[in-house]
């Protein structure tokens, strides 16, 4: 049970929430409190877009403890239209579809359950075909 | 049927009309991508046989989708229709009779995905499938005594049948999310609203259970068409309005037949009740099902169109409403994923992936 930590990371998970550096504009996710570009503190609050691009991808076949109900599914570098490059699932979309390059975007979905099904859901981002380019 | 004396209209039925003309300022909703075709349903249980299927194909959710997850796509296309920022909402409450958890608020958690503020109300609601229009009622209050700018109310369900049931071949996933606020920044201003409840044994599920049971004989007459067209007609009546008077009309959808026959008895033609019946396409979406058939009719409507909205919640209750569409609409049809662009996303499966995603296959 991991209760305190999906707690403390829920904003980030469910809603794609990082930072912007004040001193150099460089957006960062996951959020840090110091920019990986220049080094300095940077705790202001940023919200991605969700869009992004596949990077690289595989597809996991032998999931480990906690994802297994949902195997197989693709695993993902997601690079975000914003800059930063971050591994997450896809969701809805085929293994034999998914491209390097393909347009993606970013939605909350259910990760696991927390042990088993009396523990609590455990939320997050994933990334699907984009659907429109609204 | 034999009438109670409760059962008869007030001599002036009370219409709510907020002393604050309110309306709905956004719209959003969500279809799974699954398909399961009704006659899969019947090639597993029927030997491919029995006549007239209920339906062409039903949504189902996807292994990690749930009324939290659906909500948050279909608040997040609302908001964005609504073009408000999410933490001017001042309520966010979601009707479903599938919330993810039986104690622990789903609206909580769609609240804080989407950006909203702590500072709010937020509530779960559950009158089997008039959970979300009962919502839109408290809504209406909520926004039109002052108290609040912009209430968000959902619909939504991931709806179980129990494997062989009648109701396996209907029950489906979707809903939809509308945010009320004052009718001067309104797509659609809702003139007046007419609620319908008794006590009626037709749908239940008990705690604990996984899948519901129906009173097969209350089912038609004295549950649905009792209820719709005791407040669609309540409502019409007191506006003074007849079918002629509407452009659209839009009811709860439990199968095909039944909204085209209330719709029948209220005096709607075919066409009216078109592009927001749904149900053949996407099955029973329960909470979701009137709301997100009015969501493809505002897809397409045009200024001044006047739609007749009538939900059905079993056990049993009628939410009906008149609305009119403004010239707000057209700029913010296209600001959302659209519900036949949702429909249009379309992966057909088979019983048996069906039966994995739904749980249906006993593990342990």
């Amino acid at each position: 049970m991991e209760i305190p930590r999906h707690w403390r990371l829920k904003k980030q998970r469910y809603a794609l929430i990082g930072e912007v550096c004040p001193h150099c504009d460089a957006k960062i996710f996951p959020p840090r409190d110091v920019c990986p570009e220049c080094h300095r503190e940077a705790k202001d609050l940023f919200q991605f877009s969700g869009k992004g691009e596949i990077y690289s991808y595989t597809t996991i076949y032998e999931a480990p403890s906690g994802f297994d109900s949902n195997a197989p599914y693709t695993v993902a570098l997601v690079k975000l239209s914003e800059g930063p490059m971050i591994t997450a699932q896809l969701t809805d979309v085929d293994a034999a579809q998914v491209q390097i390059g393909m347009p993606v975007e970013m939605v909350t979905r259910k990760m696991r359950d927390d042990g088993d099904e009396r523990g609590m859901i455990v939320y997050g981002y994933k990334f699907r075909p984009t659907l429109n380019h609204i | 049927m034999e009438h109670n004396s409760n059962m008869t209209p007030p001599s002036s039925p009370s219409l709510l009309r907020p002393s604050r003309p309110v309306g709905f300022i956004g719209y959003g909703a969500y279809v799974p991508r699954y398909r399961l075709p009704a006659r899969e349903v019947a090639r597993v249980w029927t030997g491919g046989k029995g006549a007239g299927l209920p339906i062409k194909e039903k949504a189902v959710p996807g292994l990690d989708e749930d009324v939290i997850t659906m909500s948050i796509e279909a608040a997040k296309n609302a908001i964005a229709r609504a073009g408000i920022d999410a933490s001017e909402l001042r309520a966010i409450w979601v009707g479903s009779e599938s919330h993810p958890y039986a104690v622990k608020p789903t609206s909580t958690v769609v609240a804080e995905a989407i950006g909203a503020s702590a500072h709010i109300q937020a509530g779960d609601w559950e009158f089997a499938c008039k959970a979300g229009t009962e919502a839109i009622v408290a809504a209406m209050g909520f926004v039109g005594s002052g108290m609040a700018d912009y209430a968000l109310a959902i619909g939504m369900d991931t709806a179980q049948g129990k494997p062989g049931d009648a109701l396996e071949y209907t029950a489906a996933a979707g809903g939809a999310a509308y945010i009320v606020g004052p009718a001067e920044n309104a797509l659609t201003v809702i003139n007046a609203s007419y609620s319908y409840v008794t006590d009626t044994p037709d749908f239940w599920r008990r705690e604990y259970q996984k899948y519901p049971e129906h009173g097969v004989r209350f089912t038609g007459e004295p549950a649905y068409f009792h209820h719709i067209t005791s407040s669609s007609k309540t409502l019409m009546e007191a506006l003074g309005t007849t079918a002629k008077d509407y452009k659209w009309a839009v009811f709860h959808q439990p199968n095909t037949k039944f909204p085209q026959r209330a719709a029948q008895m209220l005096g709607f033609t075919p066409e009216q009740i078109a592009p927001g019946l749904l149900v053949p396409v996407i099955g029973n979406t329960y909470s979701g099902s009137s709301i997100i058939g009015l969501t493809a009719i505002l897809d397409i409507a045009q200024p001044g169109d006047r739609i007749l909205l009538a939900s059905f919640g079993s056990g049993a209750g009628s939410d009906a409403f008149d609305l009119t569409v403004t010239d707000k609409i057209l700029e913010r049809q296209g600001k959302a994923t659209k519900t036949q662009e949702y429909i249009a996303r379309r992966t057909e499966i088979d019983y048996a992936t069906y039966a994995r995603m739904r749980g249906k296959i006993t593990m342990k």
